[in-house]
């Protein structure tokens, strides 16, 4: 499962990103933000309107925004 | 140490609350400057150690690591390296870390400490943590850090005393030097580890940010709560400042009435009253609506909206190949254009900052307020055309529809074709919401009133000299035909714009008025009300409104092409000016003018051809 399609209020741990597949600026704030592998995460919010884009996700106690074509290249093992 | 005043630099990422912790720390006596060569501001002020040596602190922009993504985050990364040209290296450091967000923050704060300079390290925001259910131990921290930790609450000033005396020890005496520096990849998990033994109880506590997050990033909801915020913004702009712009208006009537009443006429009080006050002061009046616009951006951003409005936003402007990012320099831009590109900084995609900077004078600035009111209150019938709805606020409602519209046509039209931009990206943390502070809202807005003020005083007050001069002379011979104003100097320059801007139905009154409005768009007004003065044939002429004086010269059709035109023309020095910094060079700003330029000429053109063919000719 990849982290934009992880359902609201669900919790995860990423288990790898292809960082190859995100441009290098936002890899390295990706980065910056806290985000690796062994990491939990949570989908907060989904989208504006009738878009499912951006997302908003939990990390530690920070809440980041971010787009799918990001979040696609991020993924996690749901937690129960 | 040198017998200078040691320099202490406030560092930290972003949302750890170093600028209130610096205000706390400063009060109001800062100094904001630019860093040499670059628009990045420097803020500066005074405090003092425990034994009353003073101190200067810098306040660095927020930064994530000493690996920059934007320009804030390299001038961060130059200065604490001593890097920087023109700015000595700081003798000690205060790393401002959010208590609320340890884990995060460490890991810049690791990398600082890894620097060897003397460092204290702020632990801030600790009365949010613990509203949030998050205990730490200070001790402990600091047993890890190898540096002091000092728990502080800069909005209450908890924790500042022991903060500066810590300070003061450190720098007298640097202790052992940090933890040796630790590799990238290690740095998360060191973080991680000391953020975790830093942690006595960790609950759920009351969780404000994630119910309020739940309604302001509704799909549905959130947009709605964005565009009620805007609407209140835009209407408070005017329904707030009409009594302080009175009372701005009533002082400088009165000024002028003393002048009269005081000196002899003469060719130098033609120059205080004609020239200075009718100048200086139709700029100074919307000090109140740049001061109301400034309120609400400064809210949004101190209560942690801004972001979430990005969030909002970020989609649709998706659409013309931006994003949410160039959302909060574009809203700034609606007070005021230069701020507005200042705020670029931030943007991480070089190509999406260019577009935001070359698109941000489109958005209606308070400088083309005066304008726009001056026009629409002569020409437009203040009729209703509904329930509530006046033509004239439509009007006026159209003409900041126009500008946006514009700015998104042109963005994809630059993203595609200029910049060649594949995609934009919208990455960003959201910080937890605060209450703004009083005090810190009221620094910023005291900053932005003094820098508009200083525009006046220099800018605007120049240019208004020298129109007035070139007005004045040379005398127009007893007897002629000619007015004074077609007699004088600016006439003749204006004669030969008048040949250019005929086609689009500009007379030479507004031929006049461009020139001098090139240095500030509001220019305009001051220059017909002092070429008007300066024409005028009795007092009861001189007594009449401008608004009344132009309704009798001009044409509907010219009044709608004149509006039009002041949509896209980037007559405004300071931008220029400020794009040349931004863009390190002559290239953008000279885009930047031709394509908005061409833009205002067809666009007045065409306004002009439909009206007249229209019949309001």
């Amino acid at each position: 499962m990849n982290l934009d399609t992880l359902p609201k209020q669900a919790l995860a741990r990423i288990v790898a990103i292809d960082w190859a597949a995100i441009p290098e600026t936002e890899g390295h704030r990706l980065r910056s933000l806290g985000f690796d592998t062994g990491v939990t995460v949570e989908a907060l919010h989904k989208g504006i309107l009738f878009w499912r884009d951006p997302i908003a996700v939990r990390v530690g106690r920070m809440t980041v925004a971010l787009r799918r074509k990001v979040a696609i290249a991020i993924a996690c093992e749901p937690l129960p | 140490m040198s017998e200078a005043v040691p320099l202490v630099a406030l560092v930290g990422n972003p949302n750890a609350g170093k600028s209130a912790l610096f205000n706390a720390l400063t009060g109001a006596r800062q100094k904001i400057a630019n860093y040499p060569g670059v628009t990045v501001e420097r803020k500066s002020g005074r405090a003092c150690f425990a034994d009353g040596r003073p101190v200067e602190l810098i306040d660095l922009p927020g930064a994530y690591s000493l690996e920059p993504d934007s320009l804030d985050e390299a001038v961060t990364r130059d200065v604490v390296l001593g890097r920087f040209e023109g700015q000595r290296r700081p003798d000690a450091l205060i790393v401002v870390v959010d208590a609320g967000n340890l884990d995060n923050h460490l890991r810049f704060a690791l990398e600082l400490i890894g620097q060897g300079l003397p460092t204290v390290v702020a632990l801030n925001m600790v009365d949010l943590a613990s509203r949030d259910g998050l205990e730490l131990d200070a001790d402990r921290l600091s047993a890890e850090l190898g540096v002091p930790v000092i728990s502080t609450v800069a909005v209450r000033k908890r924790g500042l005393d022991l903060l500066m005396e810590q300070l003061g020890q450190q720098i007298a005496s640097p202790g052992s030097a940090g933890p040796a520096p630790v590799g990238r990849g290690d740095i998360t998990r060191r973080a991680h580890q000391i953020a975790r033994t830093a942690i006595v109880s960790e609950t759920q506590g009351r969780q404000w940010t994630r119910r309020l997050d739940s309604v302001l990033l509704h799909p549905i909801g959130g947009l709605l709560v964005l565009l009620a915020l805007l609407f209140v913004m835009f209407q408070g702009v005017y329904a707030w400042s009409e009594a302080p712009i009175g009372w701005i208006e009533t002082g400088f009537a009165l000024l002028t009435d003393a002048i009269n009443a005081t000196m002899p006429d003469g060719i130098f009080r033609s120059f205080l009253t004609d020239g200075v006050i009718a100048g200086v002061g139709s700029v100074v009046v919307f000090l109140p609506q740049i001061l109301i616009l400034f309120l609400f951006i400064l809210l949004l951003e101190a209560s942690g909206y801004m972001t979430r409005a990005a969030f909002v936003m970020d989609r649709m402007m998706a659409a013309v190949g931006l994003s949410g990012h160039s959302f909060i320099p574009l809203l700034s831009s609606f007070a005021c254009a230069i701020p507005g590109i200042m705020a670029t900084r931030t943007i991480m995609d070089q190509k999406e900052r260019l577009a935001t900077i070359l698109i941000a004078p489109l958005m209606t600035c308070s400088a083309r307020l005066p304008v726009y009111t001056l026009i629409i209150g002569a020409f437009i019938p203040a009729t209703s055309v509904g329930p509530g709805i006046g033509l004239q606020g439509l009007v006026l409602f159209g003409l900041y529809v126009a500008g946006i519209v514009g700015a998104m046509l042109a963005a994809s039209v630059i993203q595609r074709f200029v910049t060649h931009s594949r995609q934009s990206s919208f990455l960003i943390e959201m910080p937890r919401y605060q209450m703004p502070r009083l005090r810190d809202i009221a620094i910023g807005l005291w900053q932005r009133a003094w820098l508009f003020l200083r525009r006046a005083g220099t800018i605007i007050f120049a240019a208004t000299i020298i129109l007035w001069a070139l007005l004045s002379f040379p005398k127009v011979p007893e007897g002629a035909v000619e007015s004074q104003v077609e007699y004088s100097v600016a006439g003749r320059i204006a004669d030969g714009i008048e040949v250019i801007v005929s086609p689009i139905g500009f007379n030479h009154d507004i031929a006049l008025a461009l020139v001098p409005a090139m240095a500030a768009r509001e220019v305009a007004v001051s220059a017909l009300a002092t070429a008007y003065a300066i024409d005028a044939e009795d007092e009861d002429q001189q007594a009449m409104s401008l608004g009344m004086q132009l309704s009798g010269k001009w044409s509907l059709a010219t009044a709608l092409a004149f509006l039009a035109w002041f949509v896209f023309a980037p007559q405004c020095i300071s931008t220029i000016a400020v794009t040349r910094r931004e863009t390190n060079g002559w290239k953008w700003p000279a885009f930047m003018v031709i394509y908005l330029f061409a833009l205002a000429y067809v666009a007045a053109g065409i306004t002009y051809w439909g009206a007249t063919a229209a019949g309001l000719g």
